[in-house]
This record gives structure tokens, sequence and C-alpha cells, in this order.
């Protein structure tokens, strides 16, 4: 940095004593000894200088960075047009299921898309609340935080305080693939080797150490919330495990080794050195990983069993929301389904830009903190 | 002796007791972690496996070259879904490069830490979490409604919309990877700004930009949920802008949940495409992420 600074001085400078010496050949002795005396007089006087007249020649680029700054701007600014736009698509397309059930919509357990008096009508009402697929979404997802959340967090803990270095690259970069790895893939692979692992090996011994609860109680077809709930801890444990070593990374060392220097064993200085310090970070990252796993659609669609209800049992079938619009927006025939539908549709929008905006602000709130300071 | 110890004594035991105790927490929290890296990692790679086993086993070279096959006949492919594929991700990329790419120019470059960046940057990062059905229904609301059916179109701008975050954030991170020297050399040397921008601290950077665009695009390669309802599949050849069409992972769905051993194993070998085009994405980011993204640097 120092050095290029200079670098850049140095070039200004001899720019100068250039441009000056080819303005007023005759004067170079006088300008040396006297410069203030005759500089503004001189300079009026003098004819255009060959760099000058150069640099004139090239013309202003302002106008051209102008130009180029605002169109960088506009891209930019997009982002927030892009947002504001689906926020405003959905507001209106759900209108019309606003104003027919108003805020009953959350609370309400009809899903009726096709009531029995209406039939043969053109364009059929039906009854709509969104109950039972928050109730799932939920549910499903809270499950996979139990699952995820301590595992990711050892996992960092491990990775970047205990493990050895050769080992760090390969485990990382193995976290990083697998949390790129397609939603459908990871489906595929539940539909054909987790729902039967669980059918036959898991949910068997579930029910009968923890059937008491019924939480593990019903019919085990494999299908159902606990698979959805397994497969998003599967899906969401990168992650959250990727993101809390970024912010661990970021706890300055000094904390480590001035816990290690008043004598604290290894945990000792994880728990009070880093830990501490990064525990907003870490929260933010779980949080991340519950947006993201509210709004996984297709994993779960494949494994939670697609039934509109609201079960006791983490074993029985249910819906989340976005389950249950990869299955019947498509199908919706009526105005007021495909209504009720997006309006589902926005109240994920909702909830998983205010998670994900409360997440960002605390991981931030960690990475990119000024990193020397003893909070 | 024994007397002038005494005094000590005590503190002594009991911190020789603690200090047991911490030795003890300390092994115990380092198998804890040790078991739940194993716990996490092992499983992950025994699923990386088995996926990498069926697809390749499943693979064959029909895969590429034929239209699907009705059930119970055997053999069969996904050409009009991998052309599906091409095409719909063609079109993201026509939206979503330029975009995602100036939008990184900006935050690098001109804003780094005025207010409207900071507000940029963390627009991109929430809209990169918002589920991509919201996105899909949001462009069939926008677009498929009004139009009444289904097309690629719609179906690449949903795509594109995704791409939008990931790009800006990487081209971002690759560009402030260039050292300050190299941008005040240029504009030293009498560059305007625009061009420094364009021609140097862009083109030493172009390699780390490139494959970020390639992980954004290898990730909405794998997208399915956007495409439900806008380019909502198709087991015909296509090329066409406005009739619905095919893409992967859209066929992957289908066959997966179908009851038939035949689309299952096709089902296995789309994924297995899927996963080589993350692996060799992901794995080039990291390439050069770690080798500081510059050209001439080394």
């Amino acid at each position: 940095m120092y050095s290029s600074q200079g670098f850049i001085l140095r070039v200004v400078k001899s720019n100068f004593q250039e441009e000056a010496r080819l303005a007023e050949p005759s004067n170079v002795t006088a300008q040396v000894h006297l410069p203030q005396e005759n500089t503004p007089s001189v300079s009026q006087a003098a004819p255009v200088s060959v760099v000058r007249a150069f640099l004139n020649g090239r013309g202003n680029s302002r106008g051209a960075d102008e130009a180029f700054r605002g169109t960088m701007l506009v891209c930019g600014l997009s982002i927030f047009a892009i947002v504001v736009l689906i926020a405003t698509v959905l507001v209106l397309r759900s209108n019309l299921s606003i104003h027919t059930f108003g805020a009953a919509f959350l609370k309400s357990q009809a899903w009726n898309p096709h009531p029995p008096s209406t039939a043969g009508v053109s364009d059929p009402t039906g009854e709509f609340g969104a109950l039972p697929f928050i109730y799932a979404t939920l549910v499903s997802a809270l499950l996979s935080l139990i699952i995820a959340v301590p595992l990711a967090i050892g996992t960092a803990v491990f990775l970047t305080e205990m493990c050895p270095g050769f080992l760090r690259g390969p485990l990382a970069f193995l976290t990083e693939l697998l949390a790129a790895i397609p939603s459908v893939v990871y489906g595929l692979w539940a539909v054909f080797v987790l729902i039967p692992l669980l059918r036959d090996h898991v949910n068997p011994v579930l029910a009968a150490t923890l059937g008491w609860t019924g939480l593990f109680s019903g019919d085990n077809t494999g299908y159902g919330m606990f698979a959805a709930g397994v497969i998003l801890a599967i899906m969401i444990l990168p992650i959250i495990s990727s993101l809390t070593r970024e912010v661990m990374t970021a706890v300055p060392s000094t904390q480590r080794e001035a816990a290690l220097a008043l004598g604290a064993t290894r945990w000792e200085m994880i728990r009070m050195g880093v830990l501490r310090n990064a525990r907003i970070g870490i929260v933010g990252a779980v949080i991340l990983g519950l947006g993201r796993a509210l709004g996984e659609t297709m994993a779960v669609t494949m494994v939670i069993g697609n039934k509109n209800i609201i079960a006791h049992s983490l074993l029985s079938s249910a819906n989340t929301m976005p389950s249950l619009l990869a299955n019947e927006y498509g199908e919706a025939d009526s105005s007021l389904y495909i209504s009720a539908l997006v309006e589902i549709g926005l109240v994920l929008f909702v909830v998983t830009i205010i998670v994900n905006a409360i997440a960002r602000l605390m991981v931030w709130a960690v990475t990119r903190g000024t990193p020397d300071t003893v909070r | 002796m024994a007397t002038a110890q005494l005094p000590l004594r005590p503190p002594l035991r009991s911190s020789r007791g603690n200090h047991v105790r911490r030795n003890i927490m300390n092994g115990l929290v380092t198998v804890l972690a040790l078991g739940a890296t194993a716990l996490v990692i092992l499983p992950l790679i025994r699923i990386f496996l088995y996926l990498l086993a069926k697809g390749f086993s499943s693979l064959t070279w029909a895969f590429f070259t034929q239209l699907p096959k009705p059930v119970g006949v055997a053999g069969g492919g996904m050409e009009q879904a991998i052309i599906g594929s091409a095409l719909l991700l063609m079109i993201a990329s026509v939206i979503g490069i330029p975009i995602g790419i100036c939008a990184g120019i900006f935050l690098a470059e001109f804003g780094s830490r005025s207010s409207i960046a900071t507000a940029i940057r963390f627009t991109a990062d929430v809209l990169n979490g918002v589920p991509s059905i919201v996105v899909g229904i949001a462009v069939s609301a926008l677009i498929v409604l009004p139009q009444k059916h289904y097309s690629a179109f719609a179906g690449g701008v949903a795509l594109g919309i995704m791409m939008i975050p990931t790009i800006t954030r990487t081209t971002e991170e690759m560009l402030l990877l260039v050292p300050g020297s190299i941008r005040e050399a240029a504009l030293g040397l009498g560059l305007p700004h625009w061009r420094s921008v364009l021609s140097i601290t862009l083109r030493s950077a172009s390699a780390g930009v490139v494959t970020g665009c390639m992980l954004a695009f290898a990730r909405v390669a794998g997208e399915t949920a956007p495409l439900l309802f806008t380019a909502f599949g198709s087991s015909m050849r296509s090329v066409d802008l406005n009739q619905p069409i095919s893409a992967l992972p859209l066929q992957i769905y289908v066959y997966a949940i179908s009851p038939y051993d035949e689309w299952h194993k096709l089902a296995w070998a789309g994924a297995l495409v899927l996963i080589v085009l993350i692996v060799v994405s992901v794995a080039l980011v990291r390439y050069f992420v770690g080798r500081g993204a510059l050209k001439g640097s080394r």
C-alpha cells in the first residue's frame, strides 16, 4: 500500500515538473528559486505545453465516467426493483383472497376448493385457510433445526479450532459442494433411500421408545413431517456449518491468544474467546438456515406425503406452504383458488424476508465489525 | 517439612482437582466435536458417493440423444429436457449476467462504503434467501397469467432473477481481490475511471467473475420450483420461447415420483449430470478464490 502511494506521488510530481519545464524553458532557474512569485502570471501567458495539449486533446472523461457510474447504479437498483416487483405482484394477485377472508385466512383450517354445492358452477368459490400449512412449515423447519444445529456447530468448532490443517480445505470444499446440490436431487435420494430407511428402521424404534408422547404414533409409511424434517436438516447443515465457520474465523486471534495465555484449556478458550464473541453471528447463521428450511420446496414436496391436515403425530403426512404451492398451483381452476394460493406465497415471502433480514444483520454484526476491538 | 507445606495444601489440592475437571471437560468437548463432524461428514460423503454410483450405472448415450419413451418401453432419454434446460439457461444468462456483473461493479468500484451500496448488498442477500417457489409464483402471476399459457420465456425470466444476487456478490468479492495499486496505476497513467474499471480491474478479475457466473449458472440449472408454473415441462422437443418447455430438473422430479423403474433410472442419470455441473463450478470458484483471482499476479 505505502509503496504504491509513493509511486503515484512520484509519478504525479515528475509530471508536474516536466510540464513546468516544458512550459517555460528559459525560466527554469527562476522558477526553481522563486516559484511563488511568478507562477500565476507566467502560466497564463505561456503557450500551451505539449503535455497539457495532449491531455486536452484526450477530452474530458467526466461525462463518460458519470454515464458509466449511472449505468452500474441502475443495475444495482434493479435488485431493489425486483424485490418490490415480486411484492407488488403477489399483493395484487392475492387481493381477492385477502378481501374475501381477511385475517381469518391465517387462522382457518378449511381447505375446500370445490365445495359440493358449487358443482358445475363455472367459477366456483371455496373456503381457504392457511393454518395447516403454516403449522407443517413451522414444525418441519423447527425439527430440522433441532437435528441440524448441534451437529453444525460441533462441526464448525472442530473445523476451525481443532482440525489439522490438511483436512480443513477438503472438508470445507465438501460442505460447500453439498450446499450446492439441487434440492430435487436430495428429494430423489430421499424417496429411494431415506424413506425406506426411516420406515423400516428408525420410525419403529421411535414409536417404541417415544410413542407415549403421541409424536410418533399412527401409520408408518415413511412419508410425513418427520421425513421432511430429516431431509431439511441434511440440506441446511452445510449452510449453517459453513456460515458458523465464517463467523468463528472472523473472531480475532488475539482473543484466543489472550484466553490461552491466561491458562485456559482449549475448550475454555473456544467457549470464552470464540463462541462468546461469535454468538450473534452463530444465531444469525441458524436463522439463515431456518429461512432456507421454511422455503425449501422440492425435497419436502417429495417426502412429506401431501395431505392438507393438522396432525399431532410427526409421522403423519402434511403439506408445508411451499409444497402446497408446488402441488396445487398448477391445478387451481378458480380465481379465488389461485388468489388464495398466491396469498400463501405472499405469507411465505414476507416471513422469509423478515427471517433473512434478521439473520443477515446478525451475521454482518460479527463479520464486518472492526476485528481488533475487544468487546 | 510437612508443617511448612500445610498452609499451601488446600489451594493446591483444589486447584489440582479443578484442573482435572477442566481437562476432562476439554477432552469431552473435543470428542463431541469430532463425533459431530464424523456424524455429519460420513453420511454426507455416503450420500454423495451413492448419487455418483447410481448416476453412472444409469447413464447411457441414449440419455442424451433420445426423447422419452412411453411407459413400459425400455430405453429413451431426456434429449428434450437437455435442450430445454440449455435454452432456459441461455435466457436466464442474458438477463442475469449483465445485471449481476454491473451491480457487482457498482458495489465494488463506486459505492463501497456508501449507504446505497450497503442497502443494495443487503437486498441482494435477502433476495438470495427468497424461496425459489415464491419467485416462480410471482413470475407466473406476472407473465403466465396474463398470457394464459406457460412459456419458456417466463421460465428463463424466473431463473434469471435467481441468478442476479449470486453473481452480484461474487463479482463484488472478486473485484475487491484486485490490489488497489493496480487501480491507482491505471488512474495514474491517465485512464478515465470507466476505462480503468473495465479494462484493468474487471479484466484482472475476469477469471473469478466468470467462475462466479458459472456457479450461479450451475445453481439455477438445478432449480425446479421456479419452473413448475412457468416453463411447465413438455415431452416434445421444442425451442419455441412461447411454448411450454421441458428442463432437466423438472424431468427428474416427474420421473422420481413416478412408479416406473426405467424412469427412475433416467432420473438418477439426470441427477448425475446436474451434480457434475455443480462439482466443476464449485471447484473452479474455489481454485480462483484461492489463487487470488488474478491472472497476471503469479
